[in-house]
């Protein structure tokens, strides 16, 4: 399973990637929304992306829009990681095909259940106590 | 740091007095860590010290603070997402047909924590059925903690708590933003009534509940405690009505009238019709 980290803040693609690892998937870095779009046409198709909104060249939303208005990628998973939190801001991401949100800071947990929310395959162990 | 044995005895106790909670030897070296707060907060070095200032007051806030320092809150929106799921999929929609003469749903989440799993449940109610508007649904939300319903009752959340399992569509919809506090809105808040209850103690509710939550607090009680606690919610429920447990918990060693539903990722319990019931 591949997953796309578009961020422009080397640590956070770092914190990312390790994320995803523990989760079985391979993953592909860019460095904003062009870089993005040429390592969706690198690679074979992603099981998700996981999408910062501000950076250089092209940003998260104009990324979204992209991707969105083009069928290729109808059933990748789009998740903005982002500082950004306006709630109409969020509204215009949603519209334009983003499929969840995760604020930053997060831990892991918060972002597994992000994807778990969205349908995204995570294997995660599950004990079971007996009362 | 370790706690003297006569000082982990007596914490032990309290916390088994006040809420039933059984900690064993190998969960107190949680001890420590979980009273440091209250610790500082009332002047002292040392758990040591807020130990013996206890023991000679006898003063029950002190007592009471403690318990409720040494009790696990944690809850999140949605956790484990499938009940809801349930919720939303089937037993709304069956309770919405068999009660459509009363046009009246109860719900109760014992333990509710900070208020996370009841507005979890009103959310789903009002997102996804517009027809139950002019029905009478009480959700009546329940802890043994003043502090924490204090907390759940102004349905104000850090944005590291609703960042933690809302999804971002519901989020925006049913919460209002200022700065990083998210607030539920009034249409979800209306839902619910938040109310002291301990559940090892005898409690009644002049209402039958069509579904119970009691999710991630039974795993803290003695198996005594458990199957009284398990038995007054049988009486509490209605006789086609749903109780959800927590997403490891099971009633497996337990003595009481449930049958166990499963369907697709979930599972709740539902009395056991009386004719099946040996008498
Ligand atoms: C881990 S939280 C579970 C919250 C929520 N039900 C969930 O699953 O996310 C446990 C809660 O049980 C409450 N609790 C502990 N002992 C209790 C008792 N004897 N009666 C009522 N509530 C109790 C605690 O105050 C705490 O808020």
């Amino acid at each position: 399973m591949n997953a796309l980290v578009v961020d422009d803040s080397r640590a956070m693609r770092k914190i990312l990637r390790s994320i995803l690892l523990d989760l079985g998937y391979q993953i592909i870095e860019a460095e904003h929304g062009l870089d993005a779009i040429e390592k969706l046409k690198e690679n074979d198709p992603f099981e998700i992306a996981l999408v910062d909104w501000n950076m250089p060249e092209m940003n998260g939303l104009e990324f979204v829009q992209h991707v969105r208005e083009n069928s290729d990628h109808d059933n990748m998973k789009l998740v903005m990681v982002t500082t950004e939190t306006e709630p109409d801001r969020m509204v215009k991401a949603l519209m334009a095909g983003v499929d969840e949100f995760v604020m930053k800071p997060f831990t892991p947990e918060i972002l597994i259940d992000k994807l778990r929310l969205i349908g995204v395959s995570v294997n995660a162990g599950n004990q079971c106590e007996e009362l | 740091m370790t706690l003297a044995v006569d000082d982990i005895n007596f914490l032990q106790k309290l916390l088994a007095d006040r809420t039933g909670h059984v900690l064993n030897d190998a969960q107190s070296y949680l001890l420590d860590s979980r009273l440091k707060s209250l610790v500082s907060a009332q002047g002292f070095e040392t758990v040591e010290q807020l130990v013996a200032k206890t023991r000679a007051s006898n003063s029950p806030l002190l007592q009471d603070q403690i318990a409720e320092a040494m009790t696990i809150n944690e809850t999140f929106f949605f956790r484990d997402m499938h009940p809801f799921e349930a919720l939303q999929e089937t037993i709304i929609p069956q309770l919405i047909e068999s009660r459509r003469q009363t046009q009246t749903i109860n719900i109760w989440a014992g333990a509710c924590s900070s208020g996370q799993e009841p507005y979890s449940i009103a959310i789903v109610l009002r997102e996804h059925f517009p027809e139950l508007m002019d029905w009478n649904i009480k959700i009546l939300a329940t802890d043994i903690s003043d502090e924490i319903l204090a907390r759940a009752k102004s349905g104000e959340y850090s944005q590291f708590e609703v960042n933690r399992g809302m999804p971002a569509k519901l989020l925006i919809r049913h919460f209002d933003r200022n700065g990083s506090t998210w607030t539920v809105k009034n249409e979800i808040r209306k839902l619910i009534e938040f109310r002291k209850v301990n559940l090892t103690k005898s409690w009644f509710f002049a209402d039958m509940f069509d579904i119970v939550f009691l999710r991630n607090v039974l795993i803290y009680f003695s198996v005594e405690n458990k199957q009284r606690i398990l038995e007054q919610v049988h009486r509490s429920l209605a006789s086609d009505g749903c109780l959800f447990l927590g997403g490891g918990e099971s009633i497996i060693r337990l003595d009481v009238p449930f049958d166990r539903e499963t369907n697709g990722q979930t599972s709740w319990y539902q009395p056991v019709p009386s004719r099946k019931m040996k008498k």
